[in-house]
């Protein structure tokens, strides 16, 4: 067994036991932690799998955003762990639901085993169209020219989700903002860090951005780290999130799927099919959607983080 | 075992964990947590799936992996939506619970939160 | 061949599909930027536009004969996306293009932003969301791709959810999170299913993976257990016995126009996504084992759903679990479908109309029962009595909804249970008539549950008159189911375009 194959044996036990650890932890705080831990790990295992934009979209947004939100869940529903654990099912009911999960498992492993060796692929096609597309990365190919529906139906699902979380907020906090407080001088190394890493981080996303139309990267991967700084600076306190009301955040956040659907509504006249790009013209017009697609993820990711409006516009 | 094979089997146990986690948790929480690791589990037999599907000099099929990628974000939104949801749920009733005729507001429901 | 060449090429009125699509798109888009009262004209203006695309696609299938297909981007499958119309999908279009008009109208009285405000919360809330559900519906019925399908789930579910809570009261919510927690749980199964068929075949496309699929011998284990997991998913999200749970409060809770849209349409989209599933990817799966356990299930739906209907003491979780009931009587077309045989279209037909005056008539019930609880503050049964006089539109049209229910002539209830009759007959599949003869008469049960009362000459105080205008919309629904009853023969043979079972028979 070479060094590398232990390492990933090694990777997959971590990987299991601390998922194990998640689901079985008796304090929910624990359990998040090891979530995000398990988040971390995951990314690991995706490099081996030679798939590193989808690492880098699993860290981001898999482990560190949706770390980020059940935290603070995590934290606000203490008191109600005690109360809810009364309500669990009896025994005999546990060891049928394990029955059932492990039957499942079991013919997905038999399914992962079956599987033919090289299998069922598109690469080939999706290859031999990259150089029409003058496009480098075959996965932001995929998301913003083959299956391109697919990507803007997803922002709009986005928004929807943006819309839903706005409505749980009572009526007289509705159009106001959500999240902590700015404080005049905040002190501390978080406010250090917020001062500090928020040019970096811009810098780093813009630059995935525009190397992500020919190496791993692409607008999920840079919207998601501004969304981090963003959500860093909010947590030092040193701004305020935006009132929902204002229009420069709902054009911010539409600005991804309405400029991919105006293109696309375009396409009908130039290249004469829906979301088609004109010869020539692909990539410029895929950056061009990435550039706003990477805003309103920006500002679409901070938003579902900080939740309803919990205080009545000024 | 090549580490696709490896990927793919702990996806598969994965998906046992998560599902055991979203069908026998009673705290809400834990099962968005469940759901996450479920879904995670999923994405990883897509990975396997890209993993064999490696030809025409790339390391691994595009089309699986945008999709991933795809499920990521939905995942996350519908995990937002999910601890909204609870967030409210509990700020108007002190408990976190989904049996909904257990609806009764608590005296200090409105103290947290 | 041909027919595979077919499904791959741009027809000639395949752009209405993607307006289709995008109209609601855009007008959601639109709604939260312009937000106020504007969202609320935005919406209102859309419904007449998206109703005139559906006609026109349903109109266009008819005429051609042949399903519409537009391929996106000009990328072919198996690598890009295509949208298809056949005759089930077009009338599903023209089915919600015209229950969610008609919940927007009943509902501008109830969500109408104030004029000393810019913008209230549920106002904006319910007319973004009701145009993000009309997109998600939309692709869902248009969708050729399984994978475009998955987003479109989770669209539709991230559109209804909050619909449920959108009142904000506690027990709103915890029924949601059931519901969203269900929804997602059939969500991530379906793309389990998805996983393991693009393994094992390399493409989503519905039509090549039907092709690809049936050209093999001997079907693979992946593609059973995929079959296996997708329909579970799929039965959580369609409410079907015994993963009902989550559908009464959900919507028994919701607004009267949510009431409608969910139980009319939303539940419909899984069904939708599970006939095409059975019957489109994998037909040589369908065997008699496999669906008789669906119709089991449903006949459990069936008599479980109306005897608890029968014990509710609201109005609205009665409709609620009356839902429950009906849903079973879509799964009962599936063993009479399968197979290729003389009776399979009456039963596809009988299936169909079952799943369209359902629609209509479950729509204008819980605008009527939503009509009711505003007028008297409450919606207990057992002190409706007299109503029938203050508000004799209304419960007329609830009546008219609970004939289709119960399938007495002359309704699209009838003429559906009346063709799944005569396929359970022919087929000598006994047992599914004597349980929809028992559904029937289940339903004329709680159905009178209801009326008996409201005819009575009580006198009973109503807060003030019923808007007739809002009236008229509930009646106009039940009217709807009623017409559907008298559909000529020309209707059924849209019905028929692009059955897939037809082509499997051809080959």
């Amino acid at each position: 067994m070479s060094v590398i194959q232990a390492l990933d044996i090694g990777l997959a036990v971590l990987v299991l036991a601390v998922a194990g650890w998640t689901i079985a932890a008796r304090e929910a705080f624990a359990s998040v932690v090891g979530y995000v831990a398990y988040g971390l790990l995951l990314s690991l295992v995706w490099v081996r799998l030679f798939a590193v934009d989808v690492a880098l979209t699993e860290a981001a947004i898999g482990s560190g955003v949706t770390g980020v939100l059940l935290i603070s869940a995590v934290v606000r529903l203490r008191r109600t762990e005690v109360p809810a654990a009364a309500e669990r099912p009896g025994i005999l009911l546990r060891i049928l639901a394990a029955a059932l999960c492990t039957v499942v498992a079991a013919a997905l492993a038999a399914v992962v085993l079956l599987m033919p060796d090289p299998g069922a692929t598109l690469a080939p096609e999706a290859a031999s169209h990259l150089d029409e597309l003058g496009v480098g990365n075959p996965i932001t190919a995929v998301l913003i020219a083959y299956r391109s529906f697919d990507t803007m139906l997803e922002k709009v699902v986005l928004i929807l989700a943006v819309i839903g979380v706005w409505s749980l907020a009572p009526d007289r906090t509705w159009g106001g903002a959500a999240g902590p407080r700015r404080i005049a001088r905040p002190e501390g190394a978080l406010a250090f860090l917020a001062q500090l890493l928020p040019p970096l981080g811009i810098v780093v996303a813009v630059h995935i951005v525009w190397v992500g139309a020919n190496e791993p990267g692409g607008a999920f991967q840079g919207g998601a780290i501004l969304a981090a700084m963003a959500l860093i600076v909010m947590m030092a306190r040193l701004a305020e999130a935006p009132e929902i009301r204002r229009r420069w955040l709902r054009l911010a956040l539409i600005a991804g799927p309405a400029v991919f659907l105006a293109i696309g509504v375009a396409g009908f006249v130039v290249p004469g099919s829906f979301l088609a790009y004109p010869a020539g013209w692909a990539k410029p017009l895929i950056l061009f959607i990435e550039t706003f697609m990477t805003l309103s993820i920006a500002a679409t990711l901070p938003m579902l983080v900080i939740g309803p409006p919990d205080r009545p516009p000024s | 075992m090549s580490a696709a094979t490896l990927a793919g089997l702990t996806g598969a146990a994965l998906v046992g964990f998560g599902l055991y986690g979203l069908l026998t948790d009673p705290h809400p929480l834990r099962k968005i947590l469940a759901f996450n690791i479920l879904g995670s589990g999923v994405f990883l037999l897509f990975g396997i799936i890209a993993r064999k599907g490696a030809a025409a000099g790339f390391t691994a099929d595009p089309v699986p992996q945008a999709m991933v990628i795809t499920g990521i974000v939905v995942a996350f939104s519908a995990t937002a939506l999910a601890v909204a949801l609870l967030l409210r749920l509990f700020q108007e009733t002190g408990r976190a619970t989904l049996d909904p005729d257990a609806s009764a507001k608590t005296p200090d429901a409105g103290a947290d939160g | 061949m041909l027919a595979m060449a077919l499904a791959l090429a741009t027809t000639g009125g395949g752009y209405l599909l993607v307006l289709a699509v995008i109209v609601p798109v855009i007008g959601m888009l639109l709604s939260l930027v312009v937000g106020g009262r504007h969202a609320e004209r935005i919406a209102l203006a859309l419904m007449p536009a998206g109703l005139g695309l559906s006609l026109a696609i349903a109109i266009e299938v008819w005429v051609t004969g042949q399903p519409l297909v537009y391929i996106l981007g000009g990328w072919k499958p198996p690598l890009g996306i295509a949208l298809r119309a056949d005759g089930f999908s077009a009338v599903m279009l023209v089915t919600a293009a015209l229950v969610i008009a008609a919940a927007g109208y009943f509902a501008r009285a109830s969500f109408s932003t104030p004029p000393e405000l810019a913008e209230k919360r549920a106002p904006l809330a319910f007319w973004t969301l009701l145009q993000g559900l009309w997109a998600a519906l939309t692709v869902v019925f248009l969708g050729g791709d399984l994978f475009n399908l998955f987003v479109a789930l989770e669209l539709l579910t991230f559109s209804a959810v909050p619909l449920v809570c959108l009142d904000g009261r506690p027990e709103t919510l915890a029924a949601a999170l059931r519901y969203l927690l269900f929804a997602l749980f059939g969500s991530v199964l379906y793309l389990l299913g998805t996983a393991l068929l693009y393994g094992s075949y390399g493409t989503l496309d519905i039509a090549l993976l039907a092709y690809r699929i049936s050209a093999e011998p001997v079907v693979a284990p992946a593609v059973c257990v995929a079959a296996g997991l997708m329909t579970a998913g799929l039965l959580a999200k369609a409410a079907l016995f015994p993963l009902h749970l989550w559908l009464p409060p959900a919507h028994a809770n919701a607004p009267a126009a949510a009431s409608a849209v969910l139980s009319a349409l939303v539940v419909k989209a899984s069904f939708f996504l599970i006939v095409r599933l059975w019957f489109d990817v994998m037909p040589g799966l369908a065997t008699q084992a496999v669906t008789t356990v669906l119709a089991t299930l449903g006949a459990a739906a069936i008599l479980f759903g109306s005897v608890l209907a029968l014990r509710q003491a609201r109005l609205k979780l009665l409709v609620a679990y009356s839902t429950v009931a009906q849903i079973g009587y879509l799964f009962l077309m599936f063993p009479l479908v399968t197979g290729g045989h003389p009776w399979s279209a009456e039963a596809w037909n009988g299936g169909v109309m079952q799943t369209l005056s359902h629609a209509f008539a479950k729509a204008a019930m819980f605008l009527a029962a939503g009509l009711v609880a505003e007028q008297l503050g409450h919606d207990r049964i057992a002190e409706l009595r007299g109503i029938g006089r203050a508000m004799p539109m209304t419960v007329f049209a609830f009546g008219l909804g609970g004939l289709s229910l119960m399938g007495l002539p002359p309704s699209g209830g009838f003429a559906a249970k009346w063709l799944l009759l005569q396929a359970s007959v022919e087929s000598g599949q006994w047992a599914w008539a004597v349980i929809m003869l028992a559904g029937g008469l289940l339903a004329g049960g709680y159905v009178y549950r209801v009326i008996a009362p409201t005819l009575a000459s009580a006198s009973v105080a109503v807060k003030a008159p019923a808007s007739r205008r809002r009236e008229g919309v509930a009646l106009a629904l039940a009217l709807g189911a009623v017409l559907l009853g008298f559909a000529p023969e020309g209707f059924f043979d849209l019905l028929q375009i692009g059955r897939p079972v037809a082509a499997v028979a051809l080959r």
